[in-house]
């Protein structure tokens, strides 16, 4: 793909999302995590005043985005790779909040790749804001897109 | 740790988070964390297309290795006390490989009204082969 810069600070469409303590056990066990905050309500009431959602839960928020809450270079999924994934919290995100959700690209750049070729890496952000207006969190996520098949 | 209540004043710069294990994650594991996480790239389940993408199998989810590494955190400070988590996925993980997590604590400091600490995470194979660099921030409760 030819580097568009035009896509830096282009903004998804909200997207409303409920953490849902259901969709949190799922994921805790797809982690593997058996922490009773996941599983156990009244211990997690007691604990920490709620389900907490795990640490990386919130990229559950595809399920909610019907597509056009992301926002995208037109990447080639056969050459496309994670690179890099962070979260903030600022607030708890507990099951049973509704969490409203804005995605937009913060930088898009090439690189050479080590093994020849161009790398094309897309850095977007999302904001996540609960039914209070606070802002709970941010997800931060690099994408690359490899100038040929990927390998190790 | 639930129910444990770690202390700001008893973490040492240098402390080793205690480790997590995954081991030997299986194709399952990857549908699981699929269906858990609404990721379904075909290349992490679709042999077919895995193949077609020039790579010998399917390989586990940069983010279902991250969600291990997540509990080397979460173990050690409690969810809840968690402030921030990056990761940076430098080797694929294949069926049959362990992801071995592991953590240490770099730095005590004060910031926004709270006692933190912030530190190191590394996701290793059973080869020693780095799968994720990372980092984490928590907050702790202080005894003064």
């Amino acid at each position: 793909m030819a580097i568009d810069r035009s896509y830096i600070g282009r903004q998804g469409k909200p997207v409303t999302m409920r953490v849902e303590w259901g969709k949190i056990r799922e994921f805790a066990r797809a982690i593997k995590d058996d922490d009773p905050l996941y599983f156990d309500e009244q211990h997690a009431r007691t604990e920490a005043g709620g389900v907490w959602a795990p640490v990386t839960f919130l990229q559950t928020l595809r399920f909610w985005d019907d597509g056009r809450g992301s926002v995208r270079p037109p990447f080639d999924l056969k050459r496309t790779l994670h690179g890099e994934q962070e979260y903030e919290f600022f607030k708890p995100v507990l099951a049973g909040d509704t969490l409203t959700a804005v995605s937009r690209i913060v930088d898009l750049y090439e690189k050479p790749g080590k093994r020849g070729g161009t790398m094309t890496f897309c850095v977007t952000e999302t904001d996540f804001t609960n039914q209070r207006g606070e802002v709970v969190a941010r997800a931060r996520q690099v994408g690359i897109e490899t100038g040929q098949v990927v390998k190790d | 740790m639930p129910g444990v209540t770690r202390f700001w004043e008893d973490v040492k710069e240098g402390d080793a988070l205690p480790e997590v294990r995954a081991e030997k994650l299986t194709r399952t594991d990857f549908v699981r964390y699929a269906g858990a996480s609404g990721d379904f790239n075909p290349i992490h389940h679709d042999q077919t297309f895995a193949e077609a993408s020039g790579n010998p199998t399917v390989f586990a989810m940069g983010m279902l290795s991250a969600g291990i590494v997540s509990r080397a955190v979460t173990g050690f400070v409690g969810r809840p006390n968690v402030r921030g988590f990056k990761v940076r996925f430098l080797t694929r993980a294949w069926p049959g490989d362990d992801v071995i997590c592991r953590g240490t604590v770099t730095r005590k400091y004060e910031e926004a009204g709270e006692k933190r600490i912030s530190g190191d995470l590394a996701a290793v194979n059973q080869k020693g082969e780095v799968l994720i660099a990372g980092g984490f921030v928590a907050a702790l409760p202080s005894r003064s």
